[in-house]
């Protein structure tokens, strides 16, 4: 594949819609995001119906966009990458569709991607850090849908090596947030009110730390948050002292599941984190510490690339056209789609 | 008849034998609505019945609250489909979610108050409610007219 072949990606897994076209060294030629926030926070979350209509309404004219200020004509692409899962189904089927009928009307190749794998592959995309990373890497991914860790041992070989039990981690600063009376999206609220509060006045557990593996569980620390925002007198400083104590339980519980991770992956270069929580800068410092403390760098994107993006998309779609793995237009999204997956395709490719 | 059965629920484990007695009495086309609020142990019950109704301790159940609802083939060639509605606004919604299909096999329901006019007659109703003790709840099921005296 040509340096300076391009690809164009779509993402629409969730609530983020989006197109970028990325060149195959990694540069991007532009990039568009758009998110479904304001028309999602009156439910408090994303809603798949409210999502597949408005990525309908936006992806063609992102796509458009995109094209246009990479200066390209559809024929000049390499090919185009769009996700195929995991993720609310109408909104996939609304990205893989249209990545197909571009792929088909243009005879190029196309890639349904598995949009774990694009979070998991970022890291590799060149330029984000100074040495390029190296497989086998350890990464963490924390988002509102997804909370696990995955030894990433090569393009389109993983293998998770823990997962949550119940709650996704975003799940618990979404949830904890609104027990807190905090509006939606909660994890950059509680991440503020944090800020005042005093994590050791109203301590709270730490679900399976010390624990073997590196498995989660959130749903019982949710249940102490609602235990002590119902005992407390409800001041704005025991609102603060809750939220300071239930990020301080989060980030100590990610460190260690980070370090018993790692310990389970010899020979891994990195420890690379992805997904929205990945934003709060108190986890951030603590998987820092835990990587640090196995010689270690942690390996976190810009936070743009860190959350759902188009460029990861294409990114992914690149790797795998390297290695020849492209799909048949006749691909079927799925909604549930683990990583683990990966490998019985790329085997048969 | 028989009124509303309540049933004190010290720790997980009472959880896990609860619904291990109601998963042989269910059926397709049945409905376990379960009421409560945010960290009384919906999804906690969800799961344990979900494993009981799979011979599968191990089963992994994740919370469906970001993709709303999450679906298990059961053994003998049946379906449960694991709802939780807390984000949605109302039953137009709940429809988009392939709710009438689902109703052909098992339903289980977190936030069911959102299913305004969808809501099943004849559905099991498990409220949850938090205990005296840390891990401790109460349980209230109703609704199960003639079949209640098969569960407590």
């Amino acid at each position: 594949m040509d340096r300076d072949a391009a690809v164009l990606g779509l993402e629409s897994s969730c609530d983020e819609t989006a197109a970028a076209v990325l060149r195959a060294d990694g540069s991007i030629l532009a990039e568009a995001v758009l998110s479904q926030l304001a028309e999602h926070s009156p439910y408090g979350g994303v809603v798949p119906e409210i999502a597949a209509r408005a990525h309908l309404d936006h992806l063609p004219r992102l796509v458009a966009q995109v094209m246009a200020e990479a200066g390209l004509d559809y024929p000049r692409l390499a090919g185009v990458a769009a996700t195929a899962g995991p993720g609310l189904i109408g909104g996939l089927i609304v990205g893989s569709s249209l990545g197909k009928g571009i792929a088909l009307a243009h005879g190029l190749p196309f890639v349904a991607v598995n949009h774990l794998e694009a979070h998991a592959l970022t890291a590799t995309l060149p330029g984000l850090v100074p040495d390029p990373i190296r497989f086998p890497y350890l990464l963490m991914l924390l988002s509102g849908g997804h909370c696990q860790c995955v030894a990433v041992e090569e393009v389109g070989r993983y293998r998770r090596l823990g997962t949550t039990l119940d709650d996704a981690v975003g799940e618990a600063f979404d949830k904890s947030a609104k027990l807190l009376g905090l509006p939606w999206p909660g994890g950059p609220a509680l991440e503020r009110l944090a800020t005042r509060g005093d994590p050791a006045r109203i301590p709270l557990p730490r679900p399976l730390l010390g624990r073997a593996g590196c498995d989660f569980s959130w749903s019982g620390l949710k249940t102490a948050v609602a235990h002590a925002v119902a005992r407390s007198a409800g001041t704005g400083q025991d609102r603060a002292d809750i939220a300071a104590a239930f990020q301080a339980s989060v980030a100590a519980v990610l460190a260690d599941r980070a370090r018993h991770a790692l310990d389970m992956l010899p020979g891994a270069t990195a420890l690379v984190v992805a997904g929205g929580v990945a934003a709060n800068q108190g986890v951030r410092a603590a998987l820092a510490g835990a990587a640090a403390q196995r010689g270690l760098p942690l390996v976190a994107p810009p936070i743009r690339l860190c959350t759902d993006n188009a460029v990861m998309v294409a990114w992914a779609g690149i790797e795998r056209l390297r290695r020849g793995l492209t799909d048949e237009v006749g691909h079927a999204p799925r909604p549930r789609w683990p990583l683990e997956a990966m490998a019985a395709p790329a085997a048969a490719a | 008849m028989p009124g509303p059965i309540t049933l004190h629920l010290p720790d997980l484990a009472a959880t896990g034998r609860l619904a291990a007695r109601l998963a042989p009495r269910l059926r397709p086309g049945d409905a376990v609505l379960l009421e409560g609020p945010l960290g009384a142990g919906k999804s906690a019950f969800a799961r344990a019945l979900l494993r009981a109704l799979a011979g599968d301790p191990g089963l992994e159940v994740p919370s469906p609250s970001f993709t709303l609802v999450q679906s298990y083939e059961l053994p003998g060639g049946w379906e449960a489909h694991h709802y939780d509605l807390y984000r949605l606004s109302g039953p137009a919604e709940v429809a988009e979610l392939g709710w009438e299909e689902a109703r052909d096999g098992l339903v289980i329901v977190e936030w069911p108050e959102r299913l305004g006019g969808l809501r099943p007659e004849g559905a099991l109703v498990v409220r949850l409610a938090y205990g005296a003790g840390e891990e401790e709840r109460v349980a209230v099921l109703s609704g199960w007219d003639g079949r209640m005296g098969e569960v407590g």
